[in-house]
């Protein structure tokens, strides 16, 4: 079953073609990788899949009941239909603690508004409560339990990217998007990672869509490998026909080795 | 349409005051990130100088001119040594406050010193009245004039030919890559400042001999102008400085004109926002995205 | 968790008492005029900066302009008892609400920017509002606003501290507090996590301004006289510099900060001349010495009270 489908997707910042005419399809329950070489668009990607950017042309859909268009929404409002992200070079509430971090992950799910806050209604408590509850669970299951209270900011490495991806599932996105996972750590973090990666997408019933530089992890976990260079797709497939396409090789050794 | 060419004219005296506080409050801002709230008072103290140089020490305009330049230039490098470097650290908050609170250790430092009231500046240049036309141009208009596209010029040259301004060029870009380079960053912001202040004491100095009058509190209204101005032309661009001055100076002295003189910081304010609206960087500044 | 537990208990009872304490002192005269006075100065004060606080400390957005939302509720405070003779909680209300309506004008175009250019056009629209009442003749324009019902006094100043505080204080840990902090922290971050960023820099700093508006009217009904000189950008700073010297994101920062700095101006008054110098060298070796404010973000934890409940 299709989840999100890109039409024709290109960005132009001051008449440059950052990403041009993508068309790809995303299946529910995948786990997706876009690779390619330093500059090819590949976050540009996320940012127009997010709303951070709005596209020059074509269209974003996001299938759940009814087809819904995404482009030029507001990143909040992608957000609450189901579109998480990490960041590549990691964006926490740096003065937050961690188990703050998580919560406003929660903000989407959750609707308290001013007046019951002040004033201290019930439904307050009642959904403090549960806020407090959901994120400790979530920081139990990513193994940051025992930081809950420490400030994001003091975590190490390894730990603040797990924290980004426990506040992305915060949101109870149906889509999470992972920008360089992988980045800064060594291979025992990264194969720690890989089985984190499908863990979650069994456990929360997720699609995951991935951008990574590292190989093993992308060809070992993904189901669909897309590859960018130039802003353009050059290739897209299982990761045994796009390791084998000769426009692909070109991109990654013909290009440095010439 | 005579009387539009008149108000042209004090327009642009106006104008070039505001030009020239404006240059260093843009340079300054290029630089360091700072919105130098003491810069006006600098320019308060250039014209205090000029006024205790003419009347105390009987000097002409020109070397008082000099006088107050040197003097501000020092100040300007006083001020950025004592008070701006142990702070270029720290949040923007606080390099705010601790701008605000150095210009109002200047102001009422220096009302301790000469007292609050208004000083009248000594007639150094005589009034002449040239007719052009049935347009009036006194000599002092065309003295404010001829200083300040001097200055322009004498600081363009310095930016654009001398390696102390390419210095100051490359450390607005990105100071660390400066450093990396071998140029001393705290040097050229000492320069930058001393720049900066010299150009404030022209505009105090010119001030007084335009106006005649001067008081400790007088760089407060003419500082913000003058940061709208920077703002107007691009924060950082030495060019849309001295545009935006002018600019502001004609407006305003044809909002006065029009007889609404009572709304005249208001219109500045308005165009300050409306511009920060449409076009925040400027009109000569550049859009720069933020990295996501 | 039960809604009224012995901790909200126990601080209601310390707030009354505190109250009583001291109108029973004003009204043994233990409290004379001059005192009280300067109490209401630092309850003002203490309003305008723990709304500013929320405003530039929590969420991040750096005004420049809150004396003009001070301007407002004191008009409308001394335009609602001079002129229609309405009670105070009448022109309290309309104050905080037309204060208000001003934050939504002023946030709407403003909150976009960022930064420093915020700060500017804060203080930009901070000063065409005092323009604007300068030549408003209905108000007394540049002459200022005379005869203005006394009104304010220790109780009402009192009670509305406590209510700024108490409704900041709750509003900062909820949802909508944890969102405005988030867009301090990183506002690209916030938004990707489904914060409607826009809302919340405007909601902040329309209760900023609610609170601006119910201090302007407190002062307006206190002092018989307002001009609209009383509320340029040097106000503004001063509620900034209060906020900064209490520390960014405390309450008890903004509260402490509004006492301490009172007294020492205080103090100062005894050489005038030199006043502002030292209040300068005093604000420079803070910012030097100790940016992060006198409490940094430690804020109000009323532990003595929670002990005695456990």
């Amino acid at each position: 079953m299709t989840i999100l489908k890109l039409n024709n997707v290109s960005i132009t910042f001051g008449g440059l073609k950052a990403v041009s005419n993508i068309d790809m399809t995303v299946e529910k329950g995948q786990i997706v990788g876009i690779i390619g070489p330093n500059g090819a668009g590949k976050t540009t990607l996320f940012n127009l899949l997010t709303g951070m950017y709005a596209p020059t042309s074509g269209e974003i859909l996001l299938y759940k009941d009814n087809p819904i268009k995404l482009n030029g929404l507001k990143p909040y409002k992608i957000t609450g239909h189901g579109i998480a992200r990490t960041f590549q070079n990691i964006r926490l509430f740096r003065d937050m603690t961690v188990l703050d971090n998580v919560k406003i992950g929660f903000h989407s799910r959750t609707k308290c508004g001013f007046l019951s806050s002040v004033i201290r209604l019930p439904s307050y408590y009642d959904e403090e409560k549960r806020v407090r509850e959901d994120a400790e669970e979530l920081l139990k299951m990513l193994n940051l339990d025992n930081k809950k209270h420490e400030f994001a900011k003091n975590l190490s490495y390894g730990e603040q990217r797990r924290l980004e991806i426990a506040r992305a599932l915060a949101s109870e996105p149906s889509i999470l998007l992972l920008d360089e996972p992988a980045a800064g750590m060594n291979p025992n973090e990264t194969i720690e990672l890989t089985h984190l990666i499908t863990w979650i997408r069994d456990k929360f019933n997720l699609t995951i869509i991935l951008i990574e530089h590292d190989m093993k992890l992308v060809m070992g976990i993904c189901n669909k490998v897309y590859v960018l260079n130039y802003g353009n797709l050059i290739a897209g497939g299982t990761p045994d026909e796009v390791q084998n396409d000769p426009q692909v090789i070109e991109a990654y050794i013909g290009s440095e080795s010439a | 349409m005579e009387q539009v060419l008149q108000q042209l004219v004090n327009g642009i005296s106006l104008g070039s005051i505001y030009a020239l506080i404006a240059l260093g409050y843009t340079m300054v801002y290029g630089i360091i990130n700072l919105i130098n709230f003491a810069h006006g008072d600098i320019y308060m103290i250039g014209a205090y100088v000029g006024f205790a140089a003419t009347t105390f020490f009987g000097l002409g305009f020109i070397p008082a001119l000099i006088v107050s330049m040197i003097i501000t230039a020092v100040l300007g490098v006083v001020v950025e040594k004592v008070a701006y470097k142990p702070i270029r650290k720290s949040t923007r908050i606080a390099a705010l406050i601790t701008a605000i609170s150095v210009s109002l250790f200047l102001e009422y430092g220096m009302m301790y010193f000469v007292k609050a009231e208004t000083r009248t500046f000594p007639e150094v240049l005589p009034s002449k009245n040239f007719r052009l036309g049935n347009v009036i141009l006194n000599n002092k208009d065309v003295y404010i004039v001829i200083v300040t596209v001097v200055m322009m010029l004498i600081l363009q040259y310095i930016i654009h030919k001398t390696k102390i301004g390419m210095a100051m060029r490359a450390a607005s870009m990105d100071s660390e890559a400066a450093q990396l380079m071998g140029i001393s960053v705290d040097n050229t912001i000492s320069v930058t400042f001393a720049l900066g202040s010299c150009l404030a004491g022209v505009a105090g100095v010119l001030v007084g001999v335009y106006y005649n009058s001067i008081d400790p509190l007088m760089g407060m209204m003419p500082g913000i102008k003058a940061f709208i101005a920077a703002v107007i032309g691009g924060i950082g661009v030495i060019p849309g400085a001295m545009f935006g001055g002018y600019l502001l100076g004609i407006t305003e002295t044809m909002v006065s004109a029009a007889g609404y003189s009572l709304y005249k910081d208001a219109v500045a304010f308005a165009i300050l926002i409306l511009m920060l609206l449409i076009k925040p960087k400027g009109l000569f500044g550049k859009n720069v995205r933020e990295k996501v | 968790m039960k809604v009224i537990n012995r901790k909200t208990i126990m601080l209601a009872v310390v707030i009354l008492a505190i109250y009583a304490v001291v109108e029973m002192m004003i009204g043994q005269g233990i409290i004379d005029s001059y005192v009280e006075l300067n109490i209401v100065l630092i309850g003002i004060n203490i309003i305008l900066a723990v709304g500013l606080n929320l405003v530039t400390g929590f969420t991040g957005q750096f005004s420049l302009g809150h004396a003009a939302f001070m301007a407002v509720g004191a008009y409308v405070s001394a335009i609602v008892t001079a002129k229609f003779g309405q009670p105070f909680i009448v022109a309290i209300t309309l104050s905080a609400l037309a204060a208000s309506l001003a934050g939504v004008i002023i946030g709407i175009p403003t909150l976009r920017l960022k930064g420093d250019y915020l700060a500017i056009a804060t203080l930009g629209f901070g000063e065409i509002i005092r323009i604007m009442a300068l030549n408003i003749d209905y108000i007394g324009g540049a002459s200022g606003f005379n005869d203005i019902p006394k009104m304010t006094n220790w109780t009402w100043v009192y009670f509305m501290v406590v209510a700024s505080i108490v409704v900041i204080k709750n509003f900062i840990n909820s949802r909508g507090g944890r969102a405005c902090i988030s867009i301090s922290q990183d506002e690209t971050a916030a938004e990707a996590m489904g914060v409607n960023t826009t809302k919340y820099k405007i909601l902040a700093f329309v209760i900023g301004a609610f609170f601006a508006g119910i201090s302007g009217a407190l002062y307006a009904n206190y002092f018989y006289f307002i001009k609209p000189d009383s509320f340029g950008y040097m106000k503004s700073i001063d509620i900034l510099v209060i906020v900064v010297f209490g520390g960014m994101g405390s309450i008890a920062g903004s509260v402490v900060g509004a006492v301490v700095l009172s007294l020492i101006s205080l103090f100062l008054q005894s050489i005038p001349e030199l006043r502002m110098v030292i209040y300068a060298v005093i604000l420079f070796m803070i910012m030097v010495y100790r940016p992060q404010g006198l409490l940094g973000k430690e804020d109000f934890r009323f532990k003595f009270l929670k002990k005695r409940v456990v």
